[in-house]
């Protein structure tokens, strides 16, 4: 099915969505509308035009796949499926989500997997192409965060400030010839071991043939991977009054 | 340097030797080892450094043989170094760490709901009796139309947005599973069930087991968003935002990794041992504007079927922040008052920040009858809300309903001993320990919470009618029903209220 979107409320639109009993939908000439496929779990969306915030909140499976940019918040609280964004995508994308997949062609801004979290069979993955804003995974507590920095303008850094403030689970694999600088002082940065890329190895394939990209070119740089130190930040924090 | 660390004990066991039979139930009560056996000198020794007087032994002990008193032990006598002032003082200096504390601010501060008192009907206007005449303390909690809309053929429309039905305008407020135990989680959701309100949540996610009560549940979305997912969104009557608690305004939650296990594990959906981090913001909302997408993109994760609460602390600015809020699209706003309680907070911000919630109550309320937007919301008002009155005094100052925990928590056991960030609550409340936990009979619990409030239920109906009043929508917002007693005429202007005798 096909919806135009136009200069439709997002209320109509996600209602239209909703009732739609056929699995694959297509969303013609998005303008902004919120909160497209918000909660959905079994719907494959291809969004044309740039849709708005909120993207994918909530989403619990399926496929959401835009030609274009995306906005704020794209898969907050997502729990599983995948977010597929051609283009760039802004802040706070993957906003403490559980599970499932967001794959960014081009770059992401501030706040990029902040608070991300692991939960038994459950790995949220974000795979960034371009270069990522400042607080990227900030608070991260699980799963895996990539970027890949592709194209990137000599002197254009690929992450903005404070990466990784406050992780404590999951890893974030940067690509990048030297060891990223400026990391708080609780991250562990290392050179990507081979088994470390072999674990990112299923997502950067699934990165490439969505966006068209060359694996092998991809893995010809080398890659950073960021734990937290194990130490417990809060362990010694407090005394009883 | 020992002798730095050495803090003599607040408090004194005393045993009455005469009454004791040694049977060692004080010992076995006590998960902090305050008591043992002397197998050689056949007696009970006490080890009082330990004791936080939770009253535990003394509730158990079947021959009444024991009381806790405070030691008497006296620095020297100082109206500013006062001994709390100056322990704290030593303990920082020993460990460097924050001071942690729980439950509510002890401080003294004033509570206006002393200072309020409530009117009664005389000649005029009789009082009715609640035992014969219909009393109504139905409340419906939600976003009212602004008008009534009519279809073509002139019919009323629906267009009324989805609402709370409580019996009683008293809810149970949040408290996570792992801040509380599961026991203590079961009991307010029966009691919540039999009462026809609701209880919350909290940031900790909802136990597989309590979905049943579904219909009695609010949810809560807080900044870690913990245990949030769509069927957790849709198993609840509501959802609530936290933005704020009144025990910790503008600081966020850490349940340290060693309370992460088993079902708290599971139902916060994090990995085991892995620490619980609540940021003090959501890093998504920085603006009202922001707030609405949050509201909105939970309406749309629902279908619109559930109200959206907004809760927020009471801090200096709390009216302008609520008339934000009545503007977001949130169809109640929850304002948390500063003597709210926690199960873990800083000292520091717990005793200093924010504001009395009778003065936020009533300044909110006003704003928002001000600007015409009253009719968005419904306002809930919570903490330290401790008896019958302090409802009807809410309600009179323009709230729609109140929440209560401390005292849901009192009716469970609770004495208060703010020890709860230890986790080794004796009541088992506020404890993961299973031995603990166990002391608490969900169903006793239940029944007490039920007694509870059907008690303030009776008080409140007596009160309503000693005004005249047979509706709590009457009573709401009718401010005329309250007098202030030895208050400033700046604390009588923000309460909105007149002083006794005018």
């Amino acid at each position: 099915m096909r919806i135009t979107a136009g200069n439709m409320h997002f209320r109509e639109l996600n209602e239209q969505i909703r009732a739609c009993p056929d699995a694959e939908i297509e969303i013609d000439g998005c303008l902004g509308q919120r909160y497209i496929g918000s909660g959905l779990a079994d719907k494959t969306l291809l969004v044309g035009g740039i849709p708005g915030n909120a993207l994918g909140a909530y989403l619990d499976g399926g496929t959401i796949v835009t030609e274009g940019n995306a906005q704020d918040a794209a898969g907050d609280t997502m729990n599983d499926g995948a977010i597929i964004i051609h283009g760039s995508c802004g802040d706070g994308a993957g906003y403490a989500m559980r599970g499932g997949k967001i794959y960014i062609h081009g770059d992401v801004g501030y706040r990029a997997g902040i608070h991300m979290k692991a939960y038994r069979g459950k790995l949220p993955v974000l795979v960034v192409g371009g270069t990522a804003g400042s607080f990227l995974g900030e608070y991260q507590a699980g799963g895996v965060i990539v970027v890949l920095g592709l194209r990137r303008p000599a002197g254009t850094p690929l992450t903005g400030y404070f990466c990784g403030t406050g992780m404590h689970g999951g890893k974030m694999f940067l690509r990048c010839p030297e060891r990223p600088e400026g990391l708080p002082e609780r991250i562990r940065a290392a050179e990507a071991s081979a088994a470390d890329l072999t674990e990112i190895g299923g997502y950067l394939d699934e990165f490439c043939a969505a966006f068209g990209e060359d694996r092998r070119e991809l893995l010809a740089e080398r890659f950073w991977v960021l734990t937290p130190d194990g130490e417990n930040l809060y362990r010694r924090l407090y005394t009883s009054v | 340097m020992e002798a730095f660390g050495f803090f003599y004990p607040e408090y004194e066991v005393v045993r009455d030797g005469g009454r004791c039979t040694v049977c060692r139930v004080c010992e076995r009560q006590c998960a902090n080892g305050v008591h043992t056996y002397d197998p050689e000198r056949g007696v009970m020794l006490a080890d009082e450094t330990k004791c936080v007087d939770c009253q535990r032994c003394v509730c158990l002990c079947p021959a009444r043989a024991l009381k806790i008193v405070e030691s008497g032990n006296t620095f020297r006598r100082d109206e500013n170094w006062t001994a709390p002032a100056i322990s704290e003082v030593c303990r920082q200096a020993g460990s460097g760490g924050v001071l942690l504390s729980s439950m509510g601010n002890p401080g003294k501060y004033p509570v206006y709901w002393d200072r309020m008192l409530i009117n009664a009907s005389q000649v005029t206007n009789p009082p009715i009796d609640p035992l014969r005449e219909p009393m109504e303390t139905r409340t419906f909690l939600g976003a009212k139309p602004q008008r009534i809309e009519r279809d073509e053929k002139g019919r009323i429309k629906n267009n009324l947005a989805p609402q709370l039905e409580l019996e009683v305008p008293v809810m149970f407020s949040a408290m996570s599973y792992g801040s509380i135990s599961y026991n203590a989680h079961a009991a307010l959701a029966r009691a919540a069930e039999e009462l026809g309100t609701y209880y919350n949540t909290g940031e900790g996610g909802l136990h597989e087991d309590f979905y049943r009560y579904g219909k009695n549940t609010i949810v809560q979305v807080a900044s870690g968003r913990f245990g949030v997912h769509k069927d957790y969104l849709n198993a609840g009557a509501a959802i609530e935002i936290k933005m704020g608690q009144g025990a910790k305004p503008g600081i966020g939650g850490h349940l340290p990794g060693r309370k992460i296990v088993g079902d708290v594990s599971r139902t916060r959906m994090i990995p085991e041992g892995s620490d619980a981090i609540s940021p003090a913001p959501h890093h998504d909302i920085y603006s009202i504007e922001d707030l609405r997408q949050l509201v909105y993109s939970l309406k749309e994760a629902t279908g619109y079927q559930k109200p959206v609460i907004v809760k927020i602390a009471a801090v200096h600015n709390v009216a302008a922040i609520a008339s934000g809020v009545a503007r977001s699209g949130a169809d109640v706003i929850a304002v948390d008052g500063f003597r709210g309680g926690t199960g873990a907070a800083p000292a520091r911000i717990r005793d200093n920040v924010g504001i009395p919630i009778e003065l936020a109550l009533a300044a909110v309320d006003q704003r928002l009858r001000e600007e015409g937007i009253r009719g968005n919301v419904s306002v809930v008002a919570g903490g330290s809300i401790r008896s019958s009155a302090d409802i009807v005094k809410a309600v009179a100052l323009g709230a729609d309903a109140v929440y209560i925990a401390t005292a849901a928590l009192l009716a469970l056991g609770c004495r208060l001993c703010r020890s709860c960030h230890q986790g080794r609550c004796n009541w088992g409340i506020a404890t993961q320990r299973p031995e603990l936990v166990r002391r608490l009979d969900p169903e006793a619990g239940a029944r007490r919470l039920v007694n509870l409030v059907t008690a303030w239920k009776h008080e409140i109906e007596e009160m309503m009618g000693g005004m005249g009043i047979n509706s709590i929508e009457a009573l709401r917002g009718n401010r005329l029903m309250l007098r202030g007693i030895g208050m400033t005429d700046r604390e009588l202007e923000i309460l909105g209220i007149r002083h006794a005798g005018e």
